[in-house]
């Protein structure tokens, strides 16, 4: 198992070198830095030497990938390359357009992203489970067909519209909690209620629908007819037998985004005004910070891989046949 | 002066493959019969006819010309307009030219704002000012309200007398040929849409149905505008996904080996960077290259143009995986049977095993990914516009829409028409496209089949 988990993390190397290849490729090869000094200055006119200016504050009026009259290792090291895509490795992310370390800005704006998704997470996790089990529980009945009928609706809905209608109604019409903002400590439950209860009605349709297929799978396997067979009662079948059963690729299915939710969430964070990563990112995209959004690429991947490990690692857990390969 | 945009000429090209592959599915029982079975379900015909009515309004929006201008003397050769428009904006010309100063609300006849107005004894006051168009045919305000319902019910009097006699056509052309159909629930659908078209045609003469917004431009338009943009999207993404996701999914399941090893690498590391960062990275990019090179489009809506095609292309290259891993597999499960293997022994070569054996085979998962992809990247529009990295914002969508309209959710009272158009707009289209792709993926799936 051991092994297994090691070869794993070993295949994850390739994969990060990867995807520091393509960000690479997509932020300097596409567009010269000449070209996003040019958008960034966003003058038609703009002098060489203000382009010049903007490069050399930026470190980017090196050579790309090869510094030939440089000497020694400094041949590779004093490239853009090197600087702006082999640092990323050691998590030196540099700095923002507003000239403030990127790696800090990320450490702090970590912890509200985290108060918001992780509530959303945890609480979105038992909601759909518990509907999914009641739908599957009823199949075949009019509660049943009316919950899937309701789901495919919440899924057709733009998560846009449950954000303004939650904000319309709950803090515009009833004054409940606060429209947007965010404090530090306990007072930032006031201010976190409405996001979780909208990032848990957003994704409600989609997931129950899929954990209700998930039950229905399950209990159409033999052990379950043979529960029956036995004479247990439909509940005991229900909670003792299929729950545990479909629990295991529901949560092996959602182990991989367990890591991603650092990232907190781009769109409800920026609509609530809460400091977190996601907000960060949106606000990066929107002034155009390269820098910025590379970075935030960068780490997104490599906790999206940490979720694959983590993936594979539960999957040893709960399936004696991978554990033993 | 007929105009072909990118877009209109792949939208074109994607009708005339739908319609050939209908052609050659027509004659092959394992193509026909599940659409034989999609089409039996009742929800998929009723939401088969909602997209319908959509696609024809995008369809009409995607044919372009440039108006003549008047000609300024007899001899002139003909001068034409800088502007493409569509079939679309031809036959809703009243309602793109109705500009209002800003908001009014549905079928209001006064502006949403105070403002100063004359009075008739000379002196200003400040009060709502009349529409420029909005109820203008009025001799007194105080009729409004019974305009609005004669406009109302003239129109559902239209709108049934136009649904029975497509009913009646239909009965002769359609029933007879496909009697299996459930033809009850298409027109009952159509009833609806109908319903709700004819009065408001009735009422677009003379009201803004569903208000103005911001500058004054009627928020009925740009919601029908919008719909051209989420179907292109929906859509012409496709053309990128799937040439991607069946090469390299059926040459990894098929080839096995290192090519097996290759594909997966590059699916899992374009797969690892979180969706919607690495389309903003990439829009990013094709943002800096458009305002670098805006000497190649001689007009914005070509611009405009280029990048709704480039948002394709970013969509189609980053979401291709998904249907690279499902096919991947299913080429594993079916290289190893015996017909293939037989195949193998009888020196048929690998172009031919793959055109012949593979592909017909995985047909149905390319078909049910096809489909079900198509709402949820309607919905990615909306949000991508929301984040910046959407279409052009001089492109009408529902993204742009409420991007909009939520800038006015502070203001009191509320302007909430644009937001509403744009919710009914797009639910009905994704409801309808969700529960069409059921019906597909259980018409298509073999393992539904009991």
């Amino acid at each position: 198992m051991l092994g297994y988990i090691l070869r794993r993390t070993l295949y994850a190397i390739p994969i990060l070198v990867g995807i520091n290849l393509l960000t690479f490729a997509l932020f300097f090869l596409v567009n010269t830095p000449d070209d996003m000094a040019r958008l960034q200055l966003g003058v038609k006119r703009v002098t060489p030497e203000a382009i010049a200016k903007w490069k050399a504050e930026r470190g980017y009026d090196r050579p790309l990938l090869w510094n030939a009259p440089a000497a020694g290792t400094k041949k590779f090291t004093d490239t853009i390359f090197f600087d702006k895509s082999v640092k990323l490795f050691a998590l030196d992310f540099g700095r923002a357009e507003d000239n403030r370390d990127i790696f800090n800005e990320i450490r702090t704006r970590m912890g509200p992203s985290l108060a918001l998704a992780v509530p959303v997470f945890l609480v979105g996790l038992m909601v759909n489970i518990t509907f999914a089990l009641g739908m599957a529980f009823f199949r075949a009945t009019y509660l049943d067909l009316w919950g899937v009928v309701l789901c495919v609706a919440m899924m057709s809905i733009s998560s846009l519209f449950y954000i303004i209608g939650g904000q319309y109604l709950i803090s515009k019409l009833w004054h409940l909690v606060p429209i947007s903002g965010y404090e530090g400590g306990v007072d930032a439950a006031k201010f976190l209620v409405l996001p979780v209860l909208i990032g848990v009605i957003g994704a409600f349709g989609s997931s129950t629908r899929f954990y209700r297929t998930l039950f229905l799978e399950e209990m159409g396997k033999d052990y379950v007819r043979t529960a029956r067979a036995k004479g247990l009662a439909e509940s005991v079948v229900m909670f003792r037998h299929v729950l545990k059963n479909a629990l295991i690729p529901i949560l092996t299915g959602v182990v991989v985004v367990i890591p991603t939710l650092f990232l907190g969430s781009l769109i409800t964070e920026s609509f609530f005004g809460i400091p977190g990563l996601g907000s960060y990112t949106i606000d990066a995209i929107q002034a155009q910070d390269f820098a910025v959004v590379r970075s935030m690429v960068f780490i997104g991947s490599v906790l999206y891989i940490v979720g694959l490990l983590l993936t594979d690692i539960s999957y040893t857990l709960v399936d004696p046949r991978v554990r033993l390969a | 002066m007929p105009v072909v945009l990118a877009t209109d000429f792949l939208v074109w090209l994607l009708v005339l493959a739908v319609a050939s592959f209908a052609w050659y599915s027509r004659r092959r029982a394992h193509l026909a019969a599940p659409w034989a079975r999609v089409f039996r379900s009742r929800t998929a015909v009723a939401s088969a006819v909602v997209l319908a009515c959509y696609i024809l309004v995008g369809l009409l929006d995607s044919l372009h010309y440039r108006p003549a201008l008047p000609a300024r003397d007899a001899g002139a050769p003909v001068a034409y307009s800088v502007e493409a428009r569509s079939l679309l904006d031809l036959g809703l010309a009243p309602l793109r030219e109705r500009f209002e100063k800003t908001y009014s609300a549905p079928l209001a006849t006064r502006l949403f704002q105070r403002e100063q107005v004359e009075l008739p004894d000379g002196r200003t006051a400040r009060d709502f000012p009349r529409l420029r168009h909005g109820g203008a045919h009025l001799e007194a305000e105080a009729d409004w309200g019974k305009d609005v319902v004669l406009r109302a019910l003239a129109g559902l009097a239209a709108a049934f007398a136009l649904w029975s006699v497509v009913l009646i056509c239909a009965r002769r052309a359609l029933v007879r040929r496909w009697p299996n159909v459930p033809w009850g629930a298409a027109a009952a659908a159509l009833g609806a849409i109908l319903a709700l078209a004819g009065p408001a045609a009735m009422l677009a003469d003379g009201f803004h149905v569903l208000g103005t917004n911001q500058v004054g431009q009627d928020v009925l338009y740009q919601a029908l505008k919008s719909i051209r943009t989420s179907l292109v999207i929906g859509t012409v993404t496709t053309l990128v996904l799937l040439p991607l996701g069946i090469m390299a999914g059926i040459a990894a399941g098929y080839f096995r080996g290192w090519v097996d090893d290759v594909i997966q690498y590059l699916y899992t590391t374009l797969n690892s960077i979180p969706g919607v960062l690495l389309i903003a990275a990439f829009v990013l990019m094709l943002q800096v290259f458009l305002d670098n090179h805006g000497d190649w489009f001689p007009t914005t809506a070509q611009r405009a143009d280029m990048r709704l095609l480039g948002l394709c292309a970013i969509l189609g290259l980053t979401s291709w995986t998904g249907l690279a891993r499902l096919l991947r597999g299913e080429a594993l499960k079916l290289s190893e049977l015996e017909y293939i293997q037989a195949a193998h022994a009888f020196g048929v070569s690998h172009a031919r095993i793959l055109a012949r054996h593979i592909l017909p085979n995985v047909a149905h998962i390319v078909i049910i990914t096809l489909v079900l992809d198509f709402s949820g990247l309607v919905l990615a529009e909306a949000v991508l516009s929301y984040v910046g990295v959407g279409v052009d914002p001089s492109t009408t969508s529902f993204g742009t829409m409420i991007n909009a309209a939520r800038l006015e959710m502070a203001r009191e009272p509320m302007v909430w028409w644009s937001l509403a158009a744009a919710f009914v707009f797009m639910f009905a289209l994704v409801l309808a496209a969700n529960l069409f792709a059921d019906a597909v993926r259980d018409g298509f799936d073999p393992r539904v089949r009991v």
